[in-house]
């Protein structure tokens, strides 16, 4: 923090008197790490002049925790947990992504009902991350109304998740190998009577905000920043989208059987804030479709794949077969070990590309785990979006970069 | 995959997982990513990371992932760092995105990039001591951080 403080002193100290009264005095705001805007522990140092924002400075790590460390201690089961805790209003796209990127290393094809399970879940896992968005931004900007709507379809949504998990937010349900548990019994009434009424919730969440004068002025035109420097920075995700940029990892390298099915990417071109909005909005929609289509077409078959070398055997099994006793207890003193090689895997989570590298050296412990998370690429982008722009657009603009600090920081 | 002039910059090439990797003389890295950002389309760099091989030697790879969207390709770039002399060339100059990626690098393996416009510790104090992600780091223990409290 020496650097930083040198930094303040340096701000505050005299300067002589400006030719122009009140010109090129500049005043450095600290914001955060406690604001209730920033959704986390995020302190960004804004240097004022004016009203105008001349220059900001994210400051992150007040939420490292050390989750890429932990991962080389744990087996590669026990990695699923820590999954769950990095981005942690989307922690089934995280378990998806560790899951695939380690079945990729031990070449290992699921069956297509673990893959359609995964698309379904991941794809209500888009909507209940958008909800937290779309809520607490509309929150900050001043519509608290929303919020409350968001956040009632978002507790039918913990309430599926709990129905599969037993957990509602720290679900660790996608595991290498296919699912935790057998989906339950009537599951389909559940999701099927959510995903039905679902699209007419969005059109409430529209009417409440489309045409309301206060959004749409403090929304529109606010937060530009050009595509070359979001390419440039790594920004992803719907920032990208809502700028015109068709990158949607799900249509361009479909993964788990993205392929089979029929949605569209929502893409805009006005690229502010109310362009991001309109395109999580549409994400919404097209998230239910594809959750529609899973409902319908769900492949009978097996929820795991056929790989007792990594899979905990059937209990009955267990009892009676010695073979199964071995491998129960190998797994579980030891582990299921993972053949040395690299892996690359990228995914679409709610907030932009996710990418998890892993890296074997053939034991039973990852060698290295690395995550590409999208917030740590999007936060990247948040002084050129706000530089040169008025200090009150800040928490609009920030708010819709729709990032997690547990994403941040890891 | 690279021009003429640069040929001799690829170390080793490998291609497993349907996932190309290129090794990278790490003198070379810069002129590398320039040719593949302005000829190849890779606008986009996903991160760089790197891999502790300790007690190996050279002990260090810094990884690189770049994507491009013209061609919906992606490509991994590897240098070796060794472990008495941890540096090398920032790409911050080709894509501005590397430069919390290398901090965080910096801040976690101890590898430092010459040319880069801020380099210090992003997630860790700043006056911490040691390199976390590095295998010799311990992984139980605690250390107080704060020297002026």
């Amino acid at each position: 923090m020496k650097a930083l403080e040198e930094h303040v002193a340096s701000m505050l100290a005299p300067e002589p008197a400006p030719a122009e009264p009140g010109k090129g005095r500049h005043m450095v705001l600290n914001m955060g790490p406690q604001h209730p805007s920033t959704h986390g522990v995020l302190r960004v140092l804004i240097e004022l002049e004016g009203e105008t924002v001349r220059k900001a400075a994210p400051d992150i790590g007040y939420l490292h925790t050390g989750i890429e460390k932990q991962f080389e201690a744990g087996t590669w089961l026990q990695g699923v947990v820590l999954t769950d805790r990095v981005d942690y209003l989307a922690n089934l796209s995280n378990n998806l992504v560790y899951a695939l990127a380690v079945e990729k290393l031990m070449q290992l094809e699921m069956p297509a009902r673990v893959q359609w399970m995964r698309v379904m879940l991941a794809e209500l896992q888009r909507i209940e991350s958008h909800l937290v968005w779309l809520g607490t931004h509309a929150l900050d900007i001043g519509a608290m109304s929303v919020f409350f709507y968001c956040f009632r379809e978002r507790e039918e949504i913990l309430r599926i998740k709990e129905m599969f998990s037993g957990q509602r937010m720290m679900t660790s349900y996608i595991r290498p190998g296919g699912l935790a548990l057998e989906p339950p019994r009537g599951w389909e009434k559940r999701v099927g009577k959510f995903i039905r009424d679902f699209p007419d919730k969005v059109d409430e969440y529209d009417d409440l905000l489309e045409r309301n004068p206060v959004w749409l002025e403090r929304t529109k035109g606010v937060g530009f920043i050009s595509v070359e420097d979001m390419l440039d920075l790594g920004v992803t995700g719907p920032m990208l989208r809502a700028a015109g940029v068709k990158l949607d990892v799900r249509k361009n390298t479909p993964y788990s059987s993205y392929e089979k099915f029929d949605f569209e990417m929502a893409v805009r071109t006005e690229n502010d804030v109310f362009a991001r909005y309109r395109v999580r909005l549409q994400e919404m929609r097209e998230s239910a479709k594809i959750v529609t289509q899973a409902l319908e077409g769900m492949p009978e078959g097996p929820w795991q794949a056929d790989a007792p070398k990594m899979l905990l055997p059937d209990r009955e099994k267990m009892k009676t077969q010695m073979e199964a006793l071995i491998y129960h207890f190998k797994l579980v003193t030891e582990g299921y070990r993972v053949p040395a090689g690299e892996a690359y895997q990228a995914i679409e989570s709610p907030r932009g590309e996710i990418a998890y590298y892993v890296v074997s050296n053939g034991t039973s412990h990852p060698y290295r785990v690395h995550m590409r998370t999208p917030s740590f690429g999007n936060l990247q982008g948040l002084g050129p979006m706000i530089e040169g722009t008025l200090i009150a657009d800040t928490i609009a603009a920030m708010g819709s970069m729709d990032f997690v600090l547990g994403d941040v920081d890891r | 995959m690279l021009s003429e002039q640069l040929q001799d910059a690829i170390v080793e090439s490998g291609d497993r997982l349907g996932e190309q990797t290129l090794y990278i003389a790490p003198s070379r890295i810069v002129d590398v990513c320039r040719f593949l950002k302005d000829e190849r389309s890779f606008v986009r760099l996903s991160s760089v990371t790197a891999v502790d091989w300790f007690p190996a030697e050279p002990r260090f790879e810094v990884v690189y992932h770049l994507h491009s969207l013209e061609r919906n390709d992606r490509l991994r770039l590897k240098c070796r760092v060794s472990a008495e002399n941890p540096e090398i060339d920032s790409v911050t100059g080709v894509w501005r995105g590397a430069n919390w990626y290398e901090r965080e690098v910096f801040d976690m393996f101890g590898i430092g990039f010459r040319g880069h416009p801020n380099l210090k510790r992003i997630l860790m104090p700043e006056d911490w001591d040691g390199n976390p992600l590095r295998k010799d780091y311990p992984i139980h223990g605690y250390k107080y951080s704060y020297q002026s409290e």
